[in-house]
């Protein structure tokens, strides 16, 4: 499945970070998770080629760093658009309406949950709770948490990106 | 009488938090002072045992007992470490994010503290991803710590080395398990562990390691500072200490307080939330998040200590109550707190792996209106077979206490969603 981001060798820099997490670290596979919150700091997401060259560096199998990478719902192995909007489906956000912000989210983004928009800009997932429940409902823009949402609230936080 | 809110004391809402020289003003790293300088290792932990401080992570174990199990002395296998659990994604909690982001330097203190219990070398602050902003108020904590000699080599002159530092996880709820964020800290899948071994013999990389919630950390420092008798006077009961309370839900001010370990529901609901939300009526709630057995009106008097909550057939779990009201459908809450289970099933056990999506699938049937009353038999069977003893951990078990008391609690609403085949909130 390999995409037009795909491809890539390792940075100078990803490759950098990653070896100075292995020095300092007590294995090498140790710093799985560290290395990969690298490449994705970098490129947005992991691919698959990214997978296969830490994997050589950190001694692993690609298949075995690749089960750890799938296990973690913020490594993302499909691209996401250039923000990640996470909306927070628990059990405060349910009470206090956040259905109505994710309808409102999906129409006007044009975009269905774990999908992104056609111009790259947006990514909709869902979160569990992100402990703002006394402003419930809430999400996170990158970042961000924005809270007490409201249709017209989310309309204003998305004109600011 | 002035209630003392030693854990919310330094928390100016709005403002930064106490940079270190604000924080020793304030008191802060006398309990670290008085610690080394006046006593023993093991002498601190016997203060946190008679304290009565039990893990605000909801497991309500006596920290100091915990402690206590850790292998002490020359023989001791090393290294040694103690974590802070600050994974916190309970749904319905939100009492770390705002302890730790009101005053950092409380929660560096309680680890420097606990680290010295135990004779630990290396302490790790265990933090969620999303919580960025706490992330960064801590590592300035940490860096000023380290800058005024509480952390590092020789910490005020005792000999006492000690490292810390954050990591910042990468999701999944399960890693708030003890065992499952050992795994996640080494880098691996957060699977849970058998236990025994607990991880205070066999934790971190094989090696003795205590794992204690945020909210527990942050009272050690007043409690080394200010006495056992003093800590204990804090509560209304048995159970040491204040306790973070909070409420979600339509309350008129939704928020977290400081009280005195053992305050009732009522007093939270009615004196600290403003009541209820005008035109809204309370039905029942959760007292500590997703993974607690809904209770009613008649336990609105009752203590929110562990031991009365546990005697009240619910749990005191983290203390953050969740409010169910009369606007919004029992069957359809339940289903949300199922679906987020479900999803967050580490997936290793199979009666948690396929038992989850089978509970969600039925009550989605039942909440739209397709439901019989075999399948309200069959969630009630689940509730057993996904329950203590057979799962490998306590997710599953945790998921089952809120579905069999809503079962119980309830009865009539998930009774009406099949007799008129579709939910009565619902036009």
């Amino acid at each position: 499945m390999s995409t037009d981001e795909g491809g890539m060798m390792l940075s100078q820099e990803e490759t950098r970070e990653i070896v100075s997490e292995i020095r300092h670290a007590l294995n090498k596979g140790s710093v799985a998770i560290e290395a990969l919150k690298v490449i994705q700091k970098y490129r947005g997401w992991v691919p698959d080629d990214a997978i296969e060259e830490v994997a050589g560096l950190l001694d692993m199998t690609p298949a075995e760093l690749d089960s750890r990478a799938t296990f973690y719902s913020l490594i993302f192995r499909q691209p996401v658009g250039k923000h990640v909007i996470l909306i927070c489906d628990s059990v405060s956000c349910w009470l206090m309406g956040y259905e109505d912000i994710k309808k409102h989210l999906i129409e006007r983004l044009g975009i269905g949950m774990g999908e992104t928009t056609g111009d790259g800009k947006f990514t909709l997932l869902p979160a569990a709770c992100l402990g703002a429940c006394d402003e419930a409902p809430a999400m996170m823009l990158n970042e961000t948490l924005y809270t007490n949402l409201t249709p017209s609230r989310v309309d204003e936080i998305l004109a600011k990106y | 009488m002035i209630k003392e809110k030693p854990l919310t004391n330094n928390i100016r809402p709005g403002k930064p938090p106490l940079n270190v020289r604000e924080y020793e003003m304030a008191g802060g790293y006398q309990g670290l002072r008085k610690a080394i300088s006046s006593y023993e290792p093991e002498e601190i932990t016997d203060l946190v045992v008679r304290s009565n401080l039990l893990g605000r992570g909801g497991g309500g174990f006596s920290a100091g007992r915990k402690w206590s199990l850790i292998p002490m002395g020359e023989k001791a296998p090393r290294t040694k470490y103690v974590i802070a659990n600050t994974d916190e994604m309970e749904p319905g909690s939100f009492k770390d994010r705002y302890l730790i982001e009101g005053d950092p330097h409380q929660l560096v203190e309680g680890m420097i503290i606990s680290g010295y219990a135990i004779q630990a070398e290396i302490g790790y602050i265990f933090l969620r991803k999303d919580y960025g902003r706490v992330a960064e108020k801590l590592q300035v904590a940490i860096t000023e710590a380290y800058e005024n000699h509480y952390l590092g080599r020789n910490i005020m002159g005792s000999g006492f080395n000690f490292k810390l530092s954050i990591h910042i996880s990468a999701g999944r709820y399960i890693c708030g398990e003890d065992t499952a964020l050992l795994d996640a800290l080494e880098g691996g899948r957060g699977i849970p562990r058998a236990k025994p071994p607990h991880t205070t013999t066999v934790g971190l990389w094989g090696k003795p390691t205590v794992v204690n919630n945020a909210e527990t950390v942050c009272n050690i420092p007043h409690i080394v500072d200010k006495g056992v008798e003093w800590y204990r006077s804090l509560s209304h009961t048995d159970e040491g200490g204040t306790k973070i309370y909070g409420i979600s839900g339509k309350v008129n001010r939704p928020g977290a307080w400081e009280l005195p370990m053992g305050t009732t529901m009522r007093e939270i609901l009615e004196e600290h939330a403003g009541g209820m939300k005008q035109g809204f009526r309370f039905r029942g709630a959760l007292p500590g998040g997703a993974s607690s057995h809904f209770v009613t009106e008649e336990h609105l008097d009752t203590r929110m200590d562990f031991a009365s909550m546990e005697k009240a057939g619910s749990r005191l779990g983290t203390g953050t109550i969740v409010l169910l009201d009369d606007s919004k459908c029992p069957v359809g809450m339940v289903l949300n707190l199922q679906q987020f289970f479900c999803r967050e099933s580490c997936g290793w056990c199979t009666p948690c792996r396929e038992g989850l999506p089978w509970i969600v699938r039925t009550l989605e049937a039942v909440e739209q209106g397709r439901g019989t009353r075999e399948d309200i038999a069959m969630l009630q069977s689940h509730t057993s077979l996904l329950g203590t003893g057979n799962t490998f951990c306590a997710l599953a078990p945790g998921a089952m206490f809120s579905l069999q008391s809503a079962l119980s609690l309830f009865r009539e609403d998930f009774e009406q969603h099949v007799d008129l085949e579709r939910c009565p909130w619902k036009t």
